[in-house]
């Protein structure tokens, strides 16, 4: 066993010395998650779209969102080594693909249906063909609602990524495994402090992204003369 | 014969699931530069009949024409785009700035930008609205502001139709009265055929050529102008739609112009004193209004004129009263009778661009309100 005394909490040495290490895991980790939340956006793209165009489509959808988004993730993880293959990307991509999609579908309709009716009605009454209405005035008036939920998706996805390191993935969650497992903190330290930085860092850079697309959001509303 | 900008013939609309028509074998002209109100209780199908005109509902029968061609002609795209069209809750688009809202059916019609950003300006100064407020977004204006951008917006391309779907319905009661001014203000510039849906009588007396009254089930009840509407009511339905102050409300619709109204016991500051005695004993009044150069100068009392007579005096020489009521030939009735009520008069002196016009007198405008016994 090493003791307390030469086992602190973090050994900025060793930083120093394994940070090609440690800068590939967040690497790993970044391609991990933009990878899941890219996938996530397309597929849950077309999930929303399917429930705005088929109402009755809403409850399966939902129902299956929200079944995938209850599995617990070490099972899915280890469940799906034996197909993809232990070293394979998507062996972790998928899962954590499949775990972003009931907050992003969920979002993406429920800013779509806050468009203002009379805000719809108007296009139409302008003269605005379905597929303008769509992509000038229903899209733009749903992005606050679509940037929370990729904000809310990003960060979980963030924190899942660690976990895929039990599956041989998993970017710092490999950093923090390894310290567990050689009770060796520094790697655990590291590792879990910077996939809290990079969720934090992430949730404010999509933040900065939602508020610059949607500048009416900014200003205050004038009071009634 | 005059123009006909719309017309709907044998027009019905049937929505499915329910059994009766919502709009039932309408025919209907509007005549080109009027406003036609479609006046009438919620589920008289009066919204229906507005948005079958921009096909924002398809009619299941008849032939809806705008300057003679079947709207049913083009799509239903290119039709809206030569159609302003004004909703109660104005939906503006939030994420626009009052400009490009403004701008809308011009940036889809492809015109150039400088021509766009004049129009723009155009408008802004036609509708009233602050140039300040163009990069604003909507959220940040009032709802009176707004309103005006609905109706910049909707004028934009300059389309000769304006569709209005209670346009004052959101907004307080003062500020409705302003824009309702504004709107006539506006139409006595532009000359739009305008179409309004209302249930509120006093707004379709107000702003409407033409009161087409639909009873539930788009029929129309009565087809009148508004003073007609009030004076003579087709139906039991009518009369109870308009409310029992029919004779009341048409005072505020006609004006003292309408009136055969007459000079009354005045008389020029160059009669003799006995034409103006002789006067005061035809018209049987207590007071004698002198004028000079035609501007009425004051009412004299017809004690003083005859003492000035007995003593010799000039018509010059008697002291007058100034009017405390005066009217314009284009003040309505209701304010005419205001004055005379307040000034504690009989009569109100009629002040035509500073010249005198002639008397009103209560009795004057009691006759005026009265049905024609014939």
């Amino acid at each position: 066993m090493i003791s307390a005394a030469t086992n602190p909490i973090i050994r900025w040495e060793w930083v120093v010395e394994e940070w090609d290490q440690v800068r590939e895991a967040i690497v790993e980790h970044l391609i991990l998650t933009v990878l899941a939340m890219g996938l996530g956006l397309l597929v849950s793209a077309l999930l929303a779209a399917i429930i705005l165009r088929f109402r009755w489509m809403t409850t399966p959808i939902t129902a299956t969102t929200s079944l995938l988004y209850t599995l617990p993730s070490v099972a899915l993880f280890a469940l799906l080594a034996p197909v993809f293959g232990n070293l394979s990307r998507w062996t972790a991509v998928l899962p954590l693909t499949a775990y972003t999609l009931l907050i992003l579908v969920t979002n993406t309709v429920a800013g779509f249906l806050s468009v203002p009716q009379p805000v719809r009605d108007a296009a139409d009454g302008m003269g605005m063909s379905p597929w303008r209405r769509v992509w000038t005035v229903e899209f733009p008036l749903a992005v606050p609602y679509i940037v929370t939920g990729i904000r809310i998706a990003a960060v979980s996805t963030v924190g899942l990524v660690t976990v895929a390191a039990i599956i041989g993935q998993g970017g710092l969650g490999r950093l923090i495994f390894s310290g567990l497992r050689r009770a060796f903190w520094t790697p655990m330290t590291v590792g879990a402090s910077l996939s809290i930085i990079l969720a934090l860092v992430l949730d404010f850079a999509i933040l900065m992204i939602g508020l610059w697309l949607t500048p009416w959001q900014r200003r205050r509303k004038a009071s009634d003369r | 014969m005059t123009d006909t900008a719309i017309r709907l013939t044998d027009v019905s609309k049937h929505f499915g699931g329910s059994s009766g028509a919502a709009v039932d074998n309408l025919s209907l002209d509007i005549e080109t530069g009027s406003i036609m109100a479609l006046l009438g209780p919620s589920g008289c199908g009066k919204t229906t009949t507005l948005r079958m005109i921009n096909r924002l509902i398809e009619p299941s029968s008849g032939v809806i024409e705008i300057n003679g061609v079947d709207v049913m002609s083009q799509s239903a795209q290119e039709l809206r785009r030569g159609i302003g069209y004004v909703i109660q809750q104005v939906g503006l688009f939030p994420h626009r700035t009052i400009s490009d809202n403004i701008a809308t059916v011009p940036t889809m019609l492809r015109w150039d930008k400088t021509r766009i950003s004049d129009r723009v300006e155009e408008l802004t100064t036609l509708v009233g609205l602050d140039h300040e407020l163009l990069d604003r977004y909507p959220d940040e204006l009032s709802g009176g502001q707004q309103q005006r951008v609905g109706v910049a917006r909707a004028l934009a391309a300059d389309p000769p139709v304006l569709l209005m779907d209670e346009p004052f319905g959101a907004v307080d009661p003062i500020v409705r009265a302003r824009l309702q001014d504004e709107l006539l203000d506006l139409q006595r510039k532009v000359h739009k055929t305008i179409v309004l849906v209302t249930h509120d009588v006093d707004e379709a007396l107000r702003l409407a050529d033409r009161i087409a009254l639909m009873n539930v089930g788009g029929v129309i009840e009565q087809l009148a102008s508004p003073d007609e509407l009030m004076r003579s009511p087709a139906s039991t339905f009518v009369e109870d739609f308009v409310g029992e102050d029919r004779g009341l409300r048409r005072l505020g619709l006609n004006t003292v112009a309408t009136l055969d109204f007459h000079r009354g016991p005045v008389v020029a500051d160059s009669a003799t004193i006995d034409e103006a005695e002789q006067l005061l004993l035809t018209e049987g009044s207590d007071w004698l209004g002198i004028t000079v150069d035609d501007r009425f100068t004051g009412w004299a009392h017809a004690d003083d004129v005859r003492t000035a007579s007995r003593d010799g005096r000039p018509l010059d020489d008697v002291e007058r009263f100034l009017p405390a009521a005066q009217v314009e030939p284009t003040s309505t009735l209701r304010s005419a009778m205001e004055l005379i009520m307040v000034s504690n008069t009989s009569v109100a002196v009629i002040d035509d661009g500073g010249r005198f016009g002639g008397v009103v007198t209560l009795e004057d405008i009691r006759r005026s309100l009265a049905v024609d016994q014939a």
